[in-house]
């Protein structure tokens, strides 16, 4: 038997940490992925052309979506902890937190709206 | 017991790592604490309860406990902000080892603070002048906001990092280091950072702020941390703190 709950997982920056190593693991996930597309290019631009044919699939725009959100997470996140550690202290993390994931969301969302 | 709406279910931590809770019944009361429910069952119910207080009214840190999942002091914990429909769990403090039923041992969060060099490095004499501060020094203002540590432990109970990394010093030994190395009158400064900036140290800490969230002196031991790792990179800069 556990002598604590998981009291732990309510707490927001608890969650903003965990989102940030979850999104850099996407991101790492993905960037070589993209450096291979981009190397279609120099073998020939038909064959490009012909793998971005596949983002004209919904699937592949919703994945897009993803990754927009991981990578504007990930950034406002990053940017957020080193200001608090290399910055004077600014009291309201929590706030400034949800305030990265709700950015995040928000471009997303934009970006999915103009690609659909 | 008469009145279910007048009784508390309480679950004890009984026994060591291997324990478990079990289940006592006692009569609610007006203005309650934590510690008075402890002290009701040993005192009534079972005298081989073990637990930890002193003062009883929040000064020394001593009666820490696990509250419904939550490090608390328990004597300044009142049984109406915390029960969840008449139900309260009480559990040693977490991220230490277990002697027995409700009592952690502290020895290790006490050992990180020789670790973090807690102690005050005087370099005068009492023949010396006493050294003049105004209290409105940056460094001074620094020290106020972390001063009031009663070592209670709930920091380190709190701490997520501790809980992942045995060898993190934890907040209070941190906030104890950030407080005297913004001292005028230290003379430990560098030897100190560089032990607060080692593997354990200062940059393990990732920022969740459970530490200030449980405080029960309200300190913020996040943003002293924050402060080391600030004083940390500059030294490192400055040459003066090798990697």
């Amino acid at each position: 038997m556990s002598v604590t709950r998981r009291t732990y997982r309510y707490n927001i920056l608890w969650n903003a940490a965990l989102i940030h190593r979850l999104s850099g693991i996407g991101l790492v996930v993905f960037l070589p992925l993209h450096f291979l597309v981009l190397g279609l290019a120099i073998e020939s631009a038909g064959k490009l052309d012909s793998f971005l044919q596949l983002a004209q699939m919904p699937v592949v725009k919703l994945a897009e979506f993803a990754l927009v959100f991981l990578l504007v997470v990930h950034l406002l996140g990053g940017a957020r902890l080193l200001a608090l550690e290399l910055l004077p202290w600014l009291d309201g993390q929590k706030l400034l937190a949800v305030g990265a994931a709700s950015v995040a969301a928000l471009v997303a969302i934009i970006f999915l709206i103009r690609v659909l | 017991m008469s009145n279910a709406s007048d009784v508390l279910q309480v679950s004890l931590w009984r026994g060591g790592a291997e324990g478990g809770f079990k289940t006592y019944e006692v009569p609610l009361r007006p203005n309650q604490t934590i510690l008075d429910i402890v002290t009701w069952v040993q005192r009534n119910l079972d005298a081989t309860l073990s637990y930890r207080f002193a003062c009883r009214v929040g000064m020394c840190g001593s009666c820490a406990m696990m509250v419904n999942g939550h490090p608390r002091w328990t004597c300044r914990t009142h049984v109406a902000k915390v029960a969840q429909k008449g139900v309260v769990e009480i559990a040693p403090l977490a991220n230490m080892p277990i002697i027995k039923d409700l009592a952690a041992d502290m020895r290790q969060f006490f050992d990180k603070w020789v670790v973090a060099h807690g102690a005050f490095a005087g370099s005068k004499t009492r023949a010396d002048e006493i050294e003049l501060i105004k209290p409105a020094e940056p460094a001074r203002v620094a020290v106020d906001a972390a001063i009031e540590c009663i070592n209670c432990g709930i920091c380190y109970a709190a701490c997520d990092t501790v809980r992942w990394n045995p060898e993190y010093l934890g907040p209070a030994a941190l906030n104890r280091a950030w407080s005297l190395n913004n001292d005028v009158r230290d003379a430990d400064h560098a030897g100190r950072l560089a032990a607060v900036s080692a593997d354990g140290g200062c940059h393990n800490c990732h920022s969740h702020q459970s530490c200030q969230a449980h405080c029960p002196q309200s300190l913020n031991p996040t943003r002293s941390i924050a402060g080391l790792k600030r004083l940390s990179t500059q030294a490192y800069l400055r040459g003066d703190l090798k990697p």
